[in-house]
């Protein structure tokens, strides 16, 4: 009686081990399209209304047990935006004269095309699951294909970039943020307020996640001769063509240079960034549904 | 008359589906010392503590499946991850019994660390294209000791939820101790 007890528990124990291996293995070795996949996806149009009725339902509780937490960062954030404030103020002096120059050179229009996102058709989504581990940096939100909203499309929130769209069903979608550990976005450096536009002409690299510090995300294989300093902000590249062709389109704010190390070996310098948006308080975002729509005016500025 | 009884299977059903929603819709979305708090191994631990290693380990296999499903994560982690942490607390109870009050929180602490840490190596075994930080280890840290405070609530919760239909209730048993010729430690000082 005791052994087949004891063969019993095995026996189920085995079975559930090799039932979660075999799950691991083929999902992880085939495409977006396999099976696995797509039966989650299946499972998520179903369930994406109840998640998204369940969020909008806890977002009050949400909101509640956040206001202790918000309440003890309110005073440091208010200095930390004193700041802020001062340097934009700097920033604001230093873009007019800018502009005013461009006026001059009768390219105002062609830039203003150039840095708005409303030729990419942004769609705005609301955040309705995020994930809990630090592994799968990953949210959902409650627009699909039916919205327009397609693979690899890029998704920027109120103050920078996202990330990018990972997964599609009609009535939701994932977003896999630039903190994951798959992410990699092409990116350029531009001078902080402080320094002249001039400086940093060919800075390009690609900014990576720090695995485990979701506040802090890597800038990499920049020239080592460009010297990038704390304060430089850092935005998407959005090439089209050569080693760091950008799903992104350029000039989206990706993050603020906080501090920079001298490298070691080839690696000239780590330089660490703070990203643009507050990527663990995201209630909304939006999905570029055009990426590329700039391509031609950009084409116009860069052609003869 | 009573109102009828819902079967443990039902009940451990229901409570699955609930915890997952509560996990994704509320927890997953606040900060506790900077992680969002996770429930599911502390469910899965309770169960197994309260039940054993059978129903630990199945419901283990079907929580993390549907939480692997809900958040479009890779099919199987946190399967294979909660089938450990619900026959192991499981398996604790079948060998020692344990009935201290302090057990839940203790192997709460145990099944979450598991969760994270083999979190952890699987993903280091598929293959981890970034950079890692050494603050990996703080959120570690950090997230053991979130579960260490919830397990105890979750502990009681589940236990409420399951208590009606338990085969063995802890309290059941040791009653049935004294009630059936045993002798209670103050009976037994007495003679």
């Amino acid at each position: 009686m005791y052994d087949k007890k004891v063969r019993r528990r095995r026996a189920v124990l085995a079975l559930l081990v090799v039932a979660s291996l075999l799950l691991l293995t083929a999902y992880f070795g085939e495409a977006n399209s396999g099976a696995l996949h797509s039966v989650q996806r299946g499972v998520l149009t179903v369930f994406a209304p109840i998640q998204d009725g369940a969020s909008r339902a806890l977002k009050p509780f949400r909101d509640a047990i956040s206001w202790f937490g918000d309440t003890l960062d309110a005073k440091s954030q208010r200095d930390q935006l004193k700041h802020e404030v001062a340097q934009l103020q700097q920033q604001l002096v230093a873009a007019k004269a800018e502009a005013q120059t461009h006026i001059d050179l009768g390219n105002l229009a062609l830039l203003d095309h150039g840095s708005a996102l409303d030729q990419y058709q942004p769609v705005t989504a609301r955040v309705i699951v995020r994930s809990p581990t630090v592994w799968f940096a990953t949210i959902e939100v409650d627009k699909g294909s039916g919205d327009g909203v397609a693979l690899d499309q890029p998704v920027v929130g109120d103050l920078g970039l996202v990330g990018r769209v990972s997964q599609v069903t009609s009535n939701a979608s994932q977003v896999t943020l630039i903190t994951d550990h798959t992410s990699g976005v092409s990116a350029k450096v531009l001078p902080g307020a402080n320094r002249p536009a001039t400086d940093l002409r060919s800075s390009t690299g690609v900014v990576v996640p720090s695995v485990g510090d979701p506040k802090n995300l890597l800038l990499q294989y920049v020239d080592p001769s460009q010297k990038v300093q704390p304060g430089d902000y850092v935005v998407t590249a959005g090439s089209t063509s050569g080693p760091l062709e950008s799903l992104f389109p350029p000039n989206i704010p990706i993050g603020q240079v906080s501090r920079v190390d001298a490298g070691s070996g080839d690696v000239g310098q780590n330089i660490h960034l703070k990203p643009a948006s507050d990527l663990q308080a995201l209630d909304f975002v939006q999905i570029l549904t055009r990426p590329h729509a700039g391509l031609g005016v950009r084409a116009q500025v860069g052609g003869p | 008359m009573t109102a009828p009884r819902i079967p443990l299977t039902v009940r451990l059903g229901i409570l699955a589906v609930l915890v997952v929603l509560i996990q994704i819709g509320l927890l997953s979305q606040l900060a506790l010392f900077g992680v969002p708090p996770d429930i599911g191994p502390l469910v899965v631990m309770s169960v197994g503590l309260l039940m054993g290693s059978i129903p630990g380990a199945v419901m283990g296999f079907w929580m993390g499946l549907m939480v692997d499903t809900a958040l479009l994560q890779t099919l199987g982690i946190d399967s294979l991850l909660y089938i450990v942490v619900g026959y192991g607390a499981g398996r604790l109870r079948e060998l020692r019994d344990p009935d201290g009050a302090l057990v839940p929180l203790a192997v709460g602490a145990a099944a979450t660390a598991v969760t994270v840490v083999g979190f952890s190596i699987v993903e280091f075994l598929l293959g981890v294209d970034a950079p890692v930080s050494l603050l990996l280890v703080r959120e570690i840290v950090v997230t053991v000791i979130v579960g260490t405070l919830l397990a105890m609530p979750v502990y009681a919760l589940v236990r409420r939820v399951l208590s009606p239909v338990l085969p063995d209730d802890f309290r059941r048993r040791r009653r049935r101790a004294y009630t059936t010729g045993g002798l209670s430690p103050i009976t037994r000082s007495r003679a």
